[in-house]
């Protein structure tokens, strides 16, 4: 009972993980734009490495392996906010936008202001 | 002139960065020993000081329950994000429709400012293109929002968001800025969210 409800929840996990990343690859093919593509690429697979990774530290129940996994997932989380705003930065700046996508542009309001 | 007072000071403003240097060492070696903790102590010496940075004014406030709760509605927010964001790449009928909102926060602190930033663009569907600093405004953007309610009820969470930071490890001064209890905080609040509602329609 106890080993079956262990490998249910790891291929939940897994599984969601997994779903997780696919998303975001045809997310990457399908959005339209820069900044919509941003989207599918930096943060369905935060989710999909938590998964991913908290159920390797279910398998492998260790303090070395569980310290492990929450610096990843730290790392992850704090490194990807700032790629994802540097390249959506220099997209909105070097105008690879796409005005007919938006239905509001704030930033564009305020610039125009200056 | 710095008075020793003063530099005392910035001196125990770099202690807690020091000790998350330790603690991430130490979680990077899997293994909490002395040796490690001596090891982790000089090198993160060596970082502080040697690559030094301008120092961040902490609040020098937790509330561990209140920053638990950031944290757990943090994780739930991911994952139900994360799932949206997942079905909106794999729906058969593909409308992007996505918006850049200026939303503009309650705190005067770089801390929660950046604390904010980070939180709302790790959540999937929402990135920071850019931060007006001087009036702690984030310029987002975010994905698939097609009415003016839809931009309502996130800009609803972002401030939500900042709410529970500032709640959690927010100096007591932001407390009460967020609560708006002296008179002048809260005809500032009507206004930014007069501005607020103007640039949507």
């Amino acid at each position: 009972m106890n080993a079956t409800m262990h490998d249910v929840l790891t291929a939940i996990l897994v599984l969601a993980g997994a779903t997780m990343c696919l998303a975001a690859g045809i997310g990457l093919i399908r959005f339209p734009d820069v900044l919509s593509r941003l989207h599918a690429a930096t943060k369905p697979q935060i989710f999909g490495l938590m998964a991913v990774t908290a159920d390797v530290a279910i398998n492998n129940f260790s303090v070395r392996t569980v310290t492990l996994v929450v610096a990843i997932v730290v790392f992850q989380a704090l490194t990807a906010p700032m790629a994802a705003h540097l390249v959506g930065r220099a997209a909105y700046d070097t105008a690879h936008l796409r005005p007919d996508l938006l239905i509001v542009d704030e930033l564009q309001e305020h610039r125009a202001d200056r | 002139m710095t008075t020793p007072r003063e530099r005392l000071a910035a001196v125990g403003n770099q202690i807690p960065p020091l000790i998350a240097l330790i603690v991430l060492w130490m979680l990077l070696w899997g293994d909490f020993s002395w040796l490690n903790l001596l090891t982790g102590f000089v090198v993160g010496m060596v970082v502080t000081v040697g690559f030094y940075l301008v120092p961040v004014q902490l609040s020098g406030r937790v509330h561990p329950l209140r920053t638990v709760v950031f944290f757990m509605r943090l994780v739930v927010d991911i994952v139900w994000a994360s799932i949206d964001v997942a079905w909106l790449a794999v729906k058969p009928r593909l409308v992007t429709s996505n918006a850049i909102l200026a939303i503009r926060l309650h705190t005067r602190s770089d801390l929660i400012l950046t604390w904010t930033a980070v939180a709302t663009s790790i959540v999937p569907g929402s990135i920071v293109v850019d931060i007006d600093r001087e009036s702690s405004i984030l310029y987002l953007h975010v994905l698939n929002m097609h009415s003016a309610g839809d931009i309502e009820s996130f800009r609803r969470r972002v401030q939500n968001t900042e709410r529970r930071i500032v709640r959690g490890f927010g100096s007591r001064e932001e407390v009460e800025r967020m609560r708006g209890v002296r008179p002048e905080n809260r005809r500032a609040a009507r206004r930014a969210k007069l501005m607020n509602g103007k640039g949507t329609s």
